[in-house]
């Protein structure tokens, strides 16, 4: 509890300057709009007003500056305007329609968890591979740090069109690049959970005469734990971040990625901001889900949550 | 007295590391009888070769040259029959275990039913006046009941031999007067052969029946001293004339093994 009040500290700042560039951002279009409303307007042609600035433009006209907050598509849409977009497409939209975020939502969600099921279980398994197996452990490493340095934004299309053409579409290839992104976090942090017992431990399982398997089920992997937890929640963001990209270059009609680019093709930012918006806050939401998850599995194995 | 086997036996016993620095003489040409029932003590400064000695018993390290025998077999035969157990420097409890479930660790290794584990932690946290802490984390324990908790897991398999590498090292004073005197009255009950790595003089005077002084470089066996001492031990006993002039002698073996280098 102790973390709120410097969270809202941050959430206000962010606010406050959000509000404070919202009028020189949305300066010139809205003195444009105002002129052809009749509205007096110093300087008086759009090219002479080019030759300043948003602040400028804004002290030189200050009873402009209220229809920055309300503009109808606005270049920088403010916080109350997003906010109502977000109330209005999650709560005031059916959860069919086509507009609503709660679809959209889905629509997205669905792969991501698949993606980061596959990704998940890929990661365990290759640091499984890794910590067991000398040759993996040579050969598996590098290609894993590799496959993270590819762009994803060039890799995701011609994922979802290779497997498009071979009929391969939906959920599925969207769950590709999630998981993609979501092994690697896991490989890492499992490695070295896996890893993290220290000779001394090594030493007694094997006073005991203790199989690879009883020393894998009773020392490496619960020792594992807590590094799996924070594979997890990067990985589940990095899952939520993939679909999003997979759904931006391939024309999806549905899911948080197509609705970021239908607003700024179609001029309604509000929609992307939106979008955008709920995509954070499902990132946030998944985060802290898992957060939950761990603080409750470690205090039961009588280990402290960090 | 009848004559007794020897548990533990090792004859002209080397063991030479391999470091960067060239080869680093951990044991060299050690001889050494321990006969069963013995509490033995290895007791000398750091680099004699005392923890490594005790480690090559284990199988934990293997010989460059000579012989060992444990229980008259291979220490690999012997560590395979799960013929001792091994106490560490530190407790090394598994955190997500409580103390029962840590006690029993060695137990469902082994393969030894629900029923008989249940029986055998009661018995073994008896042994080491552990009662009433089986539910408990390790984090909730001191440093000195963990050790104890680790002894506990040590004596559950009911292996002859207990080898204890510094168990008390990392203890205080007071706390290790303690626990000496509960390990003596555990060992009389149980009749265990007991190896025991020290860096006190009077931990391995009050200990032992039978003291080793090594000193290092390379590491060897420099006296070996039978204790004149009762098995009834009285924490007071360190006061006696008996005790000051095994202690003495302890301690001009180890200024020998110095004087060399």
């Amino acid at each position: 509890m102790k973390s709120v009040v410097p969270v809202l500290t941050v959430i206000a700042a962010i606010i406050g300057f959000w509000l404070l560039a919202v009028i020189p951002m949305n300066m010139h279009l809205v003195a444009d709009q105002a002129q052809r409303d009749g509205a007096v307007v110093m300087p008086d042609t759009p090219i002479a007003r080019q030759n300043f600035g948003g602040v400028t433009l804004a002290l030189k006209n200050p009873h402009l500056i209220p229809l920055t907050y309300n503009f109808k598509r606005p270049r920088l849409p403010a916080p109350q305007q997003v906010a109502v977009e977000m109330y209005d497409t999650i709560f005031d939209k059916k959860i069919t329609s086509k507009r609503s975020l709660v679809y959209h939502g889905w629509v997205t969600l669905a792969p991501t968890l698949l993606g980061f099921a596959i990704g998940t279980g890929l990661g365990i398994l290759l640091a499984v591979g890794i910590v067991y197996s000398r040759v993996m452990d040579r050969s598996v490493m590098p290609w894993a740090i590799v496959s993270q340095t590819i762009p994803i934004l060039a890799l995701a299309p011609m994922v979802i069109v290779v497997l498009g053409s071979m009929g391969v579409q939906g959920l599925f290839p969207k769950s590709i690049i999630a998981a993609y992104l979501s092994f690697f976090p896991v490989v890492v942090g499992m490695v070295k959970g896996l890893r993290s017992p220290d000779a001394m431990q090594l030493d007694l399982l094997r006073t005991y005469n203790a199989s690879k398997s009883q020393g894998f089920w009773s020392l490496r992997l619960p020792a594992s734990t807590p590094y799996l937890f924070a594979s997890l929640k990067i990985g589940i963001s990095a899952s939520l971040v993939g679909t999003i990209v997979a759904e931006l270059p391939t024309g999806a009609r549905a899911g948080f990625g197509a609705r970021m680019l239908v607003g700024d093709q179609y001029g309604q930012p509000l929609v992307s901001w939106a979008a955008l918006f709920a995509a954070a806050l499902t990132a946030a939401a998944l985060v802290g889900l898992f957060g939950v998850i761990e603080r409750i599995t470690l205090r039961r194995m009588g280990m402290q949550a960090t | 007295m009848p004559a007794r086997e020897a548990v533990i036996s090792a004859r002209n016993l080397d063991l030479t590391f391999q470091t960067n620095d060239g080869p680093v003489h951990a044991l060299k040409g050690v001889d050494l009888e321990i006969e069963a029932g013995d509490f033995v003590s290895f007791i000398g400064p750091s680099g004699c070769g005392k923890t490594t000695f005790l480690r090559v018993m284990a199988d934990l390290e293997q010989p460059t040259g000579g012989e060992i025998t444990v229980n008259g077999v291979s220490p690999e035969e012997a560590r395979r029959s799960r013929a001792y157990g091994y106490v560490f420097q530190a407790a090394g409890l598994y955190p997500w275990r409580t103390i029962g479930g840590n006690i029993r660790l060695p137990l469902e290794i082994m393969g030894i039913s629900k029923a008989e584990q249940a029986a055998r932690v009661a018995r073994v946290l008896d042994l080491v006046e552990l009662v009433g802490f089986e539910k408990k984390f390790p984090w909730q324990l001191s440093g000195g009941m963990q050790q104890r908790a680790s002894i506990a897991r040590a004596l559950s398999f009911d292996a002859d031999i207990l080898l204890m590498d510094e168990p008390f090292g990392a203890l205080d004073e007071i706390v290790r007067d303690h626990l000496n005197e509960q390990l003596l009255k555990l060992w009389d009950r149980t009749g265990k052969t007991i190896a025991f790595v020290t860096h006190s003089i009077p931990e391995a005077v009050y200990l032992s029946t039978k003291i080793v002084v090594m000193s290092p470089r390379p590491g060897r066996i420099t006296d070996v001293i039978e204790s004149p001492l009762p098995r009834e031990r009285p924490l007071d006993i360190r006061e006696s004339p008996e005790f000051l002039e095994i202690a003495h002698r302890v301690r001009e073996g180890l200024r020998a093994g110095h004087s060399d280098d």
